[in-house]
């Protein structure tokens, strides 16, 4: 445990007044739902492109991806890469005119104007579900910093930081929550940045730092991306490369950041479609750059740190869990005032992480659960009330499944255990409604229900019997997360299968009532004004190049 | 098309820049001659970390403080 001095708890305070001060300067301007909801529509494509990657670079991610690099090795990166830059460049250049020209204020709307209001209230509750639980888990990654960093009492962090991002986004709504993601977004790469470079100036450059792994770890080999992955045995994940490429590339990874509402409601929130289109290119080269600040760290701890870290779940006293690796390596480089902003940077990203929850969480309930089915008709100004309660009220039963959280032996086991249960099926029915606009709206509800259902099924089935493992895996060497690749992947074939079936037996909807929402029926602006540097789909082949090499150079 | 006389977010970055960059910048000078009990502590990573900090939080004010106030929402 380290404490901090008066200059580390001044940074940390300028940080807490600093939020409250701008939600409360940005109340003025979110009056109307529009403005709540979705800030207006009016911003560029580089505030909603920072914000689209900051709400996803919560704390979560930086001490849990940390710790899956101290678990699982360089293969964590795969997250940052295969797994999400397609599917970031799918989003933007493929299904964003969608979105966008259907004007929507969610995704569970878009499927409310695409399949009707079943499929719509199925996937709202499923996401208020999730964005409840992800709030939790926010909180408990909080609570893991307070704990180990400072020594904090666990309730009193929890209730500190919950207060704060109630206050700020009830008042500002998404525009303080987009405000903050950006303010975020610098603390983070500012606070973090100094690990990697000190780490690898102890270890002598990156050569250095595999050879102390070996040193550490012999036999074992955390530091290749794909060379590994031939055999499930071969590697610490348990993972198979058709895990990575299938289950996470092409299934997880897709539905993540092209059906997470949490994330889309950032683009949604751009200008224009050209904005809205560039918004995913330019968050995906800063994605892309991440594994520097969280990968890169936890590699760096497996070289330096002389105790071994365990999973959470087999602690002993006097021990420190995966999840600890960040803060465990910001105590070893940073003095007084850098750890004020190490410390800073991941309030900050506990804080945007919450806030993007709970914004998202308030728009969905608001507009795609009360609107819907409980209010059809009421002035704006009221749903912009119930969503400023909403806001607080999710903050308060989030609170709840932070203990939850804590029975996972990691972090990301849990969070990746919800995205298999309701983000895989979802794309399915999103991409099947998109691009054929034969699916009818029974096929869409049915096809979703079965996704869910037989993703939440595989879970329990495992819990239950171990060796089931070895048929949804394919391996009873496979860990959590190949586990969660490959459920992910099973339950978007069989929304796939079930919503092809439904929707030759059932009947579609007329093509005028799908003009906007499907290929072949929706007339999207071309870029052929645009002059070539000014268009999405350039850099996004750039962005393509770039993470190629990537795979090349740590294959 | 609102109008709205709203302060870019980057003023507020480079604000908070400025700030912390000097803070942390005088406790590295602080502690220049007795650095705690820290890996590398030798580097004085505080000073030139802070120094960092501050041009980069000068560099966003100067850009978009001042009387560069957005016209409206859509230059945010």
């Amino acid at each position: 445990m380290i404490s901090l001095g008066g200059i580390d708890l001044a940074i940390i305070a300028i940080y807490f007044l600093a939020v409250l001060a701008i939600g409360l300067y940005l109340k003025r301007f979110a009056q109307s739902g529009e403005d709540f909801f979705l800030a207006g529509r009016e911003m560029t494509a580089w505030v909603a492109g920072l914000s689209f990657v900051s709400a996803n670079l919560g704390s979560l991610e930086l001490l849990g991806w940390a710790g899956s690099a101290y678990q699982y090795g360089i293969l964590a990166a795969h997250w940052y890469w295969i797994g999400a830059i397609p599917a970031m460049l799918f989003l933007g250049i493929v299904m964003m005119p969608f979105y966008y020209i259907s004007k929507t204020h969610s995704v569970p709307g878009y499927l409310r104007l695409r399949f009707g209001p079943a499929a719509s209230a199925l996937s709202a509750t499923t996401f208020a579900a999730m964005t409840i639980l992800m709030s939790g888990v926010n909180m408990y990654a909080m609570a893991v910093v307070m704990k180990v960093m400072l020594g904090w009492n666990i309730h009193f962090s929890i209730w500190i930081s919950s207060l704060t991002v109630g206050i700020y986004v009830a008042a500002g709504g998404l525009y303080s929550a987009i405000f903050n993601e950006v303010l975020q977004f610098f603390l983070i790469w500012l606070g973090a940045l100094l690990v990697p470079i000190l780490g690898l100036i102890e270890t002598g450059g990156w050569s250095g730092m595999v050879s102390r792994i070996q040193r550490n770890f012999p036999g074992q080999d955390f530091t290749h991306l794909w060379s590994t992955l031939g055999r499930f045995q071969d590697n610490p994940m348990g993972m198979h490369w058709t895990g990575i490429v299938f289950g996470l590339g092409a299934v997880l990874s897709m539905g993540y950041w092209t059906t997470d509402f949490l994330v889309v409601q950032r683009v949604l929130a751009a200008k224009d479609l050209r904005s809205a289109k560039l918004a995913p290119v330019i968050g995906s080269f800063f994605k892309m750059a991440v594994p520097l600040i969280v990968i890169l760290p936890g590699l760096l701890g497996l070289a330096v740190l002389p105790d071994r870290l365990v999973a959470e779940s087999a602690l002993q006293p006097g021990q420190h869990s995966y999840n600890e690796v960040l803060p465990l390596m910001l105590a070893r480089y940073f003095g007084p005032g850098l750890l004020g902003l190490g410390v800073t940077a991941l309030v900050a990203g506990f804080m945007a992480g919450m806030a993007g929850n709970v914004s998202a969480f308030a728009t969905v309930w608001t507009y795609d659960i009360y609107r819907p089915f409980l209010r059809k008709t009421a002035p704006d100004a009221h749903y912009v009330s119930m969503g400023r309660w909403c806001t607080i009220i999710g903050l308060v039963v989030s609170i709840g499944t932070a203990y939850l959280a804590m029975g996972f032996a990691s972090i990301m086991d849990y969070v990746q255990a919800l995205f298999s249960f309701f983000i895989a099926p979802l794309f399915g029915t999103v991409i099947l409604g998109m691009l054929w606009k034969r699916v009818t709206p029974a096929a869409g509800f049915c096809g979703l229900l079965a996704g869910t259902l037989s993703s939440v099924a595989m879970f329990f089935v495992v819990k239950f019997d171990p060796s089931a493992l070895s048929i949804i895996a394919l391996s009873t060497h496979a860990k959590a997360l190949a586990e969660d690749m490959y459920r992910a992947l099973w339950s978007f074939l069989i929304n796939v299968i079930v919503t092809v079936m439904v929707t030759f037996v059932t009947k579609p909807k007329p093509g005028s009532d799908l003009k906007g929402l499907v290929y072949g029926l929706t007339k999207i602006p071309m870029e052929g004004e645009l002059t070539w540097f000014a268009r999405p789909a350039l850099w996004a082949a750039v962005a393509l190049v770039v993470l190629l090499l990537l795979q090349r150079i740590f294959w | 098309m609102k109008d709205h006389a709203i302060i870019p977010v980057w003023f507020f970055v480079g604000v908070l820049l400025v700030i912390y960059g000097v803070l942390i910048l005088a406790s590295g000078l602080a502690e220049w001659s007795g650095p705690g009990p820290i890996v590398l502590a030798s580097m004085h990573a505080p000073v030139w970390w802070g120094a960092l900090l501050i041009v980069i939080g000068l560099f966003y004010c100067a850009a978009f403080g001042g009387g560069k106030k957005n016209r409206s929402k859509t230059s945010r």
